[in-house]
C-alpha cells in the first residue's frame, strides 16, 4: 500500500499543484482546507506525511502541527511546514514545534517532491 | 493670737522658699533637666495675672457691687481663646528675631525705633508703677491686720513702716532672682518654676479661705446667699448692683483682654520664658479654668462680708479673724504675699529689661562722651542698669503708694494700671497683621492715647488724692468745660474708666491709622513690617546682611556685652553646628553676622545690638533700601525658583510625551514590520502557485489539453492577482506619504456612481446578482479626483459582490443628500459584519473571510485605500448594517462650496 499524504492549505490553487504534485509521485492524497479539516483528517488516520501552510486563518500551521505531535498516533507523521513568511524566528517555532522540514513559499517543486520522497526513504 | 513676729517670719519662710525653689530651678536648668517643659508649668506661670489684686480687690469689690469684678477675667479667658492665632504668631517672631521684651517686640515691629522703644518703655514703667504700689498696698494693709489683730494681746507695739519693709524686702528678692543672668531670652527656668508655684499657693489659699468662710463660718453657698436675701441686700446679685452699664461690661472685658496681651509681666511669661509653642494649645483651656477656680469662692466670700456688715479689701482676713481663726487669717496673708510677689518679681524684672535695653543703652551707646563702643566689658554695667531699674521701679511703687493710692482701692489703681497698658495694645495688633501700620502712626497713636489716659485718669486720682484743685474735675482745663476730664467732651453717664478707655484707645487707633496711612514708613520699617507680618512665609533673613568683618571682631563684640565664657561657648555652637572651625581671621559670612547681632539683642534688646553690630562691620554696612533691595532679590528667587520648579514640572511633562511619542513610534514600526511581512506573504502567495504551475506544466508536457489550459488559466489568474495586489500597495503607500498625485475638480457624484454601476454591470449579471440603484438628487456637485472615487465606488460593489449569496445575491445602491454633505451607501444580502469588527474591516490585511467557504480574492487593502482616499476629500466611511440583512458601507463627501454658498 502507498505512502499517504495529506495536503493543508486556504489557497486553493496552491492546494490543487500540491496534490498534482504528490499523486505524480506516487502517494495517495488527501487535502484538507484549513486546520479544522486537518485534524479531522488527522483523526481518521494520521499520514505518513502532512505538507502544511502556517498561515490559515482560524487555526494556523503551528496549531495543527502541535496537536499532531500530541496525538500518540502523530509521532511518526512527516511534517513539511510551508510559508509565505520566511522569518527565522518563525522557522525555529516550527522547527521547535515538531516539523520536519520547513520550506518557504514559493518553492522548486522537484526540489519539494525529492524531499518529500527523501523523508520516507524512497528515492 | 498671732504675733507679729510669727507673721514676719512666715513671710520670710515663704521668700526664702519661693528662692530655693528658684534656685532649685536654674540648677536644673543647668544641668540640662528643664523643670519647665510641661505645659502645667506654663499655664501656671500665666496665672501670674491674678495677682493681690485678685486675691484683696475682687473680693473687696464684690462686697459692694456684686459681679463687677468679672470682667476682668473675661477678657483674659477671650484672649486665651485667641492664643493660638495672637500668641502663636507673636510666638515665632520672638524666637525668630531674638525679642526681650513687649518694648523690644514693639520697637523692632517699627523699624528697630530707639525712640518708639523708649517710649512704650516710658508708658510701661508708667503703667507698672501703680500696679506695683498696688501689691505693696496689699501685703502692707494685711501686715496692718494681723498686727492690729495682735495689738491688743501683745502690745509690742505698730510696725513702723511696713510697706516700706516690703517694698526692700521685695526689691532684694526680685535684683536676686532676676538679673543672675544677663540674657534677657535666656529662659529664667527658677523665676518661671517660683512663680507656678506661687499660682498653685495663691489658689490653693484663695479655695481654702474661701471653704473655711463658707463651710466653717457659714453653713454652705445656700446659707450665705439665703442670709443675704434675708438681709434684705439681695439685690448685690444682680446685675444692676454692679453699677456697670452694658457698655461699662464690653469696655471693661475689652480693657482687660488688651491689657492681658500687653502687660509687660505677661508678655513675659507667655513669650519670652515659653520653651514650647505647643504650650499654648493646653493653656488655651486650662488657663481659663485656672480662672475659674481661683474666682469661685469670690461671692461667697465677698457675701459673706455682706452679711457680716463688713467689706473693704481686707475682707479676706477680716473673715477669718473675725470667726477667731489665726490658721486662716495667716493662710489668707500668705496667699496674697504670694499673688503679690509673683506680680513685683515678674513685672521688675520684665520693666527693668526694657528700661536697660530700650531706655538707658541706647541712650548711652549714643553718649559719644562715654565712648561705651570701646569698653571691654558691658555686662556688668547692664546688669548693674537692671539692678537699678529694679530698685527704682519698687522705690517709686512705694512712693506713688504713699502719695496716691493709700487713698483709692486696688480695683482702681489696677484699672488705671490696665488702662495705662492697653494702650500699648493697638501697636502689637496692628503691628501683627497690618503690613502698613508704620511707626509714625505708632508714635502719633501711643502718645494720643497715653496723653489721654494721663488726663482722663490720673488727673482725677491727683485730685482725689488731694495734689489737685477739684475744680478741675467740675470746670475742666483752662475752665474749658469740653475738657472735663471725666466728661471729654461732654461724654458722661459712663464709669471713670470705661469713660477713659474709650477715649484712650479711640485716639489711640484713630491716629495709629491715619499716622500710617498719611506717612510713608522708612525703608527699614517697611523691611520689619514684612518680617514681622508675614513672620510664618520668611523665617530666615540670613542672607540680608552683605557687611564686611571678621569673625574675631564679632566675637570681641559679644565678649563685652556676654562676658568670655558665653560668648565663647556661642562661637564654639557654632563651630559645632557647621562642622568646621570658625578661625578669628576669616571673614565673617552673613550667617554669623546675623547670630552675633541674634545673640546680642538677647542681651541688650534689638535696636541697641543693631547699633553695635553696625558699628564694627566696616564702612557702613547696609542702608536699610539696600536691605529691601536684597529682600526684593530674594522674593525674585524665591518666584525664580518657582518658575523653575514649573519649567522642570513640564520638562517632565514634555519627556513623557516623548517617551510615549517613542512608544508609538515603536509600534508604527512594528506595524510597519507586520505589514512589510503580510504584503511578502500576499505577494508569495499568488508567486507560489505561478512558479508550480509553471513549473508542472514543464515537467509534464504529456498533460491533456485540457488540463494544460486550467493550469495556464490560474497562472494567468494569479499574475492578475499579483498585479492588482502590486498597484494597491503603491497606491496605498503614495497616498499614506502624502505623494499621491490628486486630480481634484467638480465631478457630479451621481455621474461617478452611475458609472461605476454601468461598469460592473457585467460582472454582476455573470454572478446573477440583482443590483438596484436609489438617487435621492438629481445633481450631488462635490469636489474631488474623479477617478479615485470612482475606484472607490467600484472597489465597494465589488466587494460586495464577493459577499453575497452564490444564489439570489442582491445589491443595493443609494445616493442621497445630507444637509452639507452627499451619502453614498452601497449594501448586499451577504453575511454582514458583526459590530466588533466594522471598524476593523478598514484596516490594511483585515479580511473577515476566515468563516466563509470560499476565501474572497480580495487584496486586503480595498477598504484601506477607501478610506484614505474618502478622508482626502474630507468624507467620512464606515460600515453598518444594511436592509438587505448584509453590511452596508457608507461614505460621504462634501457638497461642493459653491454650490452651499449658492443655496444660501
Amino acid at each position: 500500500m502507498g505512502k499517504r499524504v495529506l495536503v493543508v492549505d486556504d489557497e486553493p490553487n496552491i492546494v490543487l499543484s500540491l496534490e498534482f504534485l504528490m499523486k505524480k509521485a506516487g502517494f495517495e492524497v488527501e487535502v484538507a482546507r484549513n486546520g479544522q479539516e486537518a485534524l479531522e483528517a488527522i483523526a481518521r488516520q494520521p499520514p505518513d506525511v502532512l505538507l502544511l501552510d502556517v498561515m490559515m486563518p482560524e487555526m494556523d500551521g503551528f496549531e495543527v502541527c502541535e496537536r499532531l505531535r500530541a496525538d500518540p498516533r502523530g509521532r511518526a507523521t512527516k511534517v513539511v511546514m510551508l510559508t509565505a513568511r520566511g522569518r527565522d524566528s518563525e522557522r525555529q517555532r516550527g522547527l521547535a514545534l515538531g516539523a520536519d522540514v520547513y520550506v518557504t513559499k514559493p518553492f522548486s517543486t522537484r526540489e519539494l517532491v525529492a524531499r518529500v520522497k527523501a523523508m520516507l526513504g524512497e528515492g | 493670737m498671732i504675733g507679729t513676729l510669727v507673721a514676719l517670719l512666715l513671710s520670710f519662710a515663704y521668700l526664702a522658699l519661693l528662692f530655693g525653689i528658684a534656685n532649685y530651678g536654674d540648677r536644673s536648668a543647668a544641668r540640662g533637666d528643664t523643670l519647665i517643659g510641661s505645659p502645667l508649668v506654663y499655664t501656671l506661670s500665666l496665672a501670674v495675672y491674678c495677682s493681690a489684686w485678685t486675691f484683696f480687690g475682687s473680693v473687696g469689690l464684690a462686697a459692694e457691687a456684686g459681679v463687677a469684678f468679672l470682667p476682668i477675667y473675661l477678657g483674659p479667658t477671650v484672649v486665651a481663646v485667641l492664643f493660638p492665632i495672637l500668641h502663636g504668631k507673636i510666638l515665632t517672631i520672638a524666637k525668630a528675631y531674638g525679642i526681650t521684651s513687649i518694648a523690644d517686640f514693639i520697637a523692632a515691629r517699627y523699624g528697630k525705633s530707639s525712640l518708639l522703644g523708649g517710649l512704650v518703655t516710658l508708658v510701661t514703667v508708667l503703667g507698672t508703677i501703680p500696679y506695683i504700689s498696688l501689691q505693696l498696698k496689699a501685703v502692707a494693709n494685711s501686715l496692718d491686720t494681723i498686727f492690729a489683730a495682735s495689738l491688743d494681746q501683745q502690745a509690742n507695739g505698730p510696725v513702723p513702716e511696713p510697706a516700706l519693709i516690703v517694698t526692700l524686702v521685695l526689691a532684694a528678692f526680685s535684683i536676686l532672682f532676676g538679673t543672675r543672668h544677663i540674657d534677657a531670652t535666656e529662659h529664667h527656668e527658677g523665676m518661671v518654676l517660683a512663680i507656678a508655684f506661687e499660682s498653685l499657693v495663691k489658689l490653693a489659699a484663695f479655695i481654702a479661705v474661701g471653704l473655711f468662710v463658707t463651710y466653717g463660718m457659714f453653713d454652705g453657698f445656700g446659707d450665705i446667699f439665703g442670709r443675704l436675701v434675708e438681709g434684705g441686700r439681695g439685690e448685690l446679685l444682680t446685675f444692676g448692683a454692679t453699677g456697670l452699664g452694658y457698655v461699662d461690661w464690653v469696655t471693661y472685658t475689652l480693657l482687660a483682654a488688651l491689657a492681658f496681651l500687653a502687660l509687660p509681666r505677661q508678655f513675659q511669661v507667655a513669650v519670652i520664658e515659653n520653651v514650647d509653642k505647643d504650650h499654648l494649645r493646653t493653656a488655651t483651656w486650662m488657663f481659663p479654668l485656672y480662672l475659674l477656680a481661683i474666682n469661685i469662692f469670690v461671692l461667697p466670700v465677698a457675701m459673706a462680708g455682706a452679711v457680716l456688715g463688713r467689706g473693704g479689701d481686707t475682707l479676706m482676713l477680716d473673715l477669718p479673724l473675725a470667726a477667731g481663726s489665726q490658721t486662716f487669717a495667716l493662710v489668707a496673708y500668705i496667699g496674697g504675699l504670694s499673688a503679690a510677689t509673683a506680680m513685683v518679681i515678674v513685672a521688675t524684672i520684665a520693666v527693668s529689661t526694657m528700661i536697660s535695653n530700650d531706655l538707658v543703652m541706647p541712650a548711652l551707646l549714643r553718649v559719644e562722651r562715654l565712648r561705651l563702643g570701646q569698653r571691654h566689658d558691658l555686662s556688668a554695667l547692664v546688669l548693674a542698669i537692671r539692678r537699678a531699674a529694679i530698685f527704682l521701679q519698687l522705690l517709686a511703687g512705694y512712693a506713688f503708694f504713699r502719695l496716691v493710692a493709700e487713698r483709692i482701692e486696688l480695683v482702681s489703681i489696677g484699672l488705671i494700671s490696665f488702662a495705662a497698658i492697653a494702650q500699648l495694645a493697638p501697636l502689637i495688633l496692628f503691628g501683627l497683621f497690618w503690613r502698613q501700620a508704620s511707626l509714625t502712626g505708632a508714635l502719633w497713636g501711643l502718645t494720643a492715647g497715653f496723653a489721654v489716659w494721663f488726663f482722663t485718669l490720673i488727673l482725677p486720682a491727683l485730685v482725689f488724692a488731694g495734689w489737685l484743685d477739684p475744680a478741675i474735675l467740675e470746670e475742666g482745663l483752662f475752665g474749658l468745660s469740653l475738657l472735663r476730664p471725666q466728661a471729654l467732651f461732654g461724654l458722661e453717664g459712663l464709669t471713670p474708666v470705661t469713660h477713659a478707655v474709650l477715649w484712650s484707645l479711640g485716639a489711640n487707633t484713630l491716629l495709629m491709622v491715619v499716622g500710617s496711612l498719611a506717612t510713608r514708613p522708612s525703608d527699614l520699617g517697611r523691611l520689619q513690617a514684612i518680617l514681622f507680618v508675614d513672620v510664618e512665609q520668611r523665617q530666615s533673613s540670613t542672607r540680608l546682611w552683605r557687611g564686611e568683618t571678621r569673625v574675631a571682631a564679632l566675637q570681641d563684640l559679644l565678649v563685652r556685652f556676654l562676658g568670655r565664657e558665653r560668648a565663647v561657648r556661642v562661637f564654639a555652637r557654632e563651630a559645632l553646628r557647621r562642622g568646621r572651625s570658625l578661625r578669628a581671621g576669616d571673614r565673617a559670612d552673613a550667617e554669623l553676622v546675623q547670630l552675633a547681632e541674634r545673640q546680642l539683642a538677647r542681651a541688650i534688646g534689638a535696636t541697641s545690638a543693631r547699633l553695635m553690630v553696625a558699628s564694627i562691620v566696616r564702612g557702613e554696612v547696609i542702608g536699610p533700601d539696600a536691605l529691601l533691595e536684597i529682600l526684593d532679590e530674594t522674593s525674585q528667587a524665591i518666584e525664580y525658583s518657582q518658575k523653575l520648579e514649573q519649567k522642570s514640572r513640564e520638562l517632565e511633562r514634555l519627556t513623557d510625551e516623548l517617551r510615549r511619542a517613542n512608544e508609538r513610534l515603536r509600534q508604527l514600526d512594528q506595524l510597519k514590520d507586520d505589514f512589510i511581512a503580510t504584503v511578502s506573504h500576499e505577494l508569495r502567495t499568488p508567486l507560489t502557485s505561478i512558479r508550480s504551475f509553471s513549473e508542472i506544466l514543464l515537467d509534464n508536457p504529456e498533460l491533456p489539453a485540457e488540463q494544460q489550459r486550467h493550469f495556464v488559466d490560474i497562472i494567468a489568474r494569479e499574475s492578475q492577482r499579483l498585479t492588482r495586489l502590486i498597484d494597491d500597495v503603491l497606491d496605498l503607500s503614495k497616498i499614506e506619504s502624502g505623494r499621491m498625485e490628486w486630480e481634484v475638480a467638480d465631478h457630479d457624484l451621481r455621474r461617478i456612481v452611475e458609472e461605476a454601476v454601468g461598469a460592473s454591470e457585467g460582472l454582476m449579471r455573470e454572478s446573477g446578482i440583482q443590483v438596484t440603484v436609489e438617487y435621492g438628487v438629481r445633481r450631488a456637485p462635490v469636489r474631488c479626483d474623479g477617478d479615485r472615487i470612482t475606484q472607490v465606488m467600484l472597489n465597494l460593489l465589488s466587494n460586495a459582490a464577493k459577499f453575497v449569496p452564490v444564489r439570489g445575491g442582491r445589491i443595493r445602491v443609494e445616493l442621497r443628500g445630507l444637509g452639507s454633505e452627499f451619502l453614498v451607501r452601497v449594501e448586499d444580502n451577504g453575511p454582514g459584519v458583526p459590530p466588533p469588527m466594522r471598524e476593523a474591516i478598514f484596516e490594511k490585511f483585515r479580511q473577515i473571510g476566515g468563516s466563509m467557504k470560499d476565501k474572497p480574492h480580495g487584496t486586503g487593502l480595498g477598504l484601506a485605500i477607501c478610506r484614505e482616499i474618502v478622508q482626502h476629500f474630507d468624507g467620512r466611511i464606515w460600515c453598518e448594517e444594511g436592509q438587505l440583512g448584509g453590511a452596508a458601507i457608507c461614505f460621504t463627501l462634501p457638497v461642493r462650496e459653491a454650490e452651499l454658498r449658492a443655496a444660501e
